[in-house]
């Protein structure tokens, strides 16, 4: 297990050896940095909080900078936490670039909050058919039927309806790190990722997937 | 676009040297084509009736009558199959897109050069 934190650029494309067009997603990943270390001694498990995007020291509150100051006088707009298989490995305070822990032609999960779509209704959420748009069809995108009758006299639990659509955490699996500019801090990555460009993303090892 | 993936875009295409084309240019495409395992150049000569300008996406289309059947095919300007490009003659015409040579035939399809 191991991650990093990146920004998502947007999206471009680029010819490789073959000749063959490659899409590709440009993620930023700036240093990040180890602001906390869990151990499996002591939490239960091995996960590094990692600090990435720094801000000043001084729009920070006296809480968290208590927190800041344990690994150094840096403060960031983003903590998460990544699980680490070899935690020993970091030290409190060190700063972690992309190619530390990824490689071309590593695969990768990426995690990240989708685009929010707002109150959506039945179609674009839940992939309804819908009924006629013309013929003096009077049923257009409505939901139609939510259950039957005397029995279960209810609706269904989890029955599909309309409602906020988006802005969910989607985690994307197997892409391919296709090309690390380790001098400009930015991955390309194969295929598309979740979110709006200049959104946070979590970039980890496949789980399901190795090179 | 974003500046940053623009700049990534232009590490793509950097070094590429390209002859300059423009709409009424007949161009020869030299192009590499696999089979099998074996590589040869394929070559289509034929007008360019459109450019598309974006950056690594570039592209131009050649236009060409075969066997009174006519035929056009779209090139990506930076793919690396695309051996090399000819210019044959500059033509001179007052558009930027040259649809309007489809509905034209034979006498009526030539284009003047530039001299």
């Amino acid at each position: 297990m191991k991650g990093i934190l990146g920004k998502k650029l947007g999206m471009t494309q680029y010819f490789n050896e073959a000749g063959e067009i490659v899409p590709v997603t440009v993620v930023e990943v700036t240093p990040n940095y180890v602001v906390q270390k869990k151990v499996k001694e002591k939490e239960g498990y091995n996960a590094l909080q990692l600090g990435f995007q720094e801000k000043k020291i001084t729009r920070v509150n006296k809480p968290m900078l208590g927190h800041y100051k344990k690994a150094g006088e840096k403060a960031f707009y983003f903590l998460k936490e990544v699980k680490f298989d070899n935690v020993d490995q970091f030290q409190i305070g060190q700063q972690i670039n992309v190619s530390d822990v990824f490689q071309e032609g590593e695969f990768i999960d990426v995690t990240a909050f989708s685009k929010g779509k707002g109150f959506q209704g039945v179609m674009k959420r839940h992939n309804f058919k819908g009924g006629r748009a013309t013929h003096g069809s009077m049923f257009h995108r409505a939901p139609g039927s939510a259950g039957s009758s005397t029995f279960p006299s209810r609706v269904w639990k989890g029955k599909r309806y309309p409602g906020h659509m988006g802005n969910e955490k989607v985690t994307v699996q197997n892409l391919k790190i296709e090309k690390i500019f380790a001098d400009r801090n930015i991955v390309l990555i194969k295929g598309a990722i979740p979110g709006a460009n200049n959104s946070l993303v979590i970039i980890k090892n496949a789980i399901k997937k190795s090179a | 676009m974003n500046r940053k993936v623009l700049e990534i875009e232009k590490s793509f295409i950097a070094g590429k040297e390209m002859p300059e084309l423009r709409p009424g240019y007949t161009v020869r495409v030299h192009t590499k084509v696999k089979e099998g395992d074996k590589e040869r150049i394929q070559v289509f000569e034929g007008v360019i009736i459109a450019l598309k300008h974006d950056g690594i996406r570039t592209s131009f289309t050649v236009r060409k009558v075969s066997y009174g059947v006519g035929v056009e095919k779209v090139f990506p300007l930076y793919s690396p199959v695309i051996d090399k490009i000819e210019v044959v003659s500059k033509g001179k015409v007052r558009r930027a897109k040259l649809y309007y040579l489809r509905n034209l035939r034979g006498k009526a399809a030539r284009i003047r050069e530039i001299r």
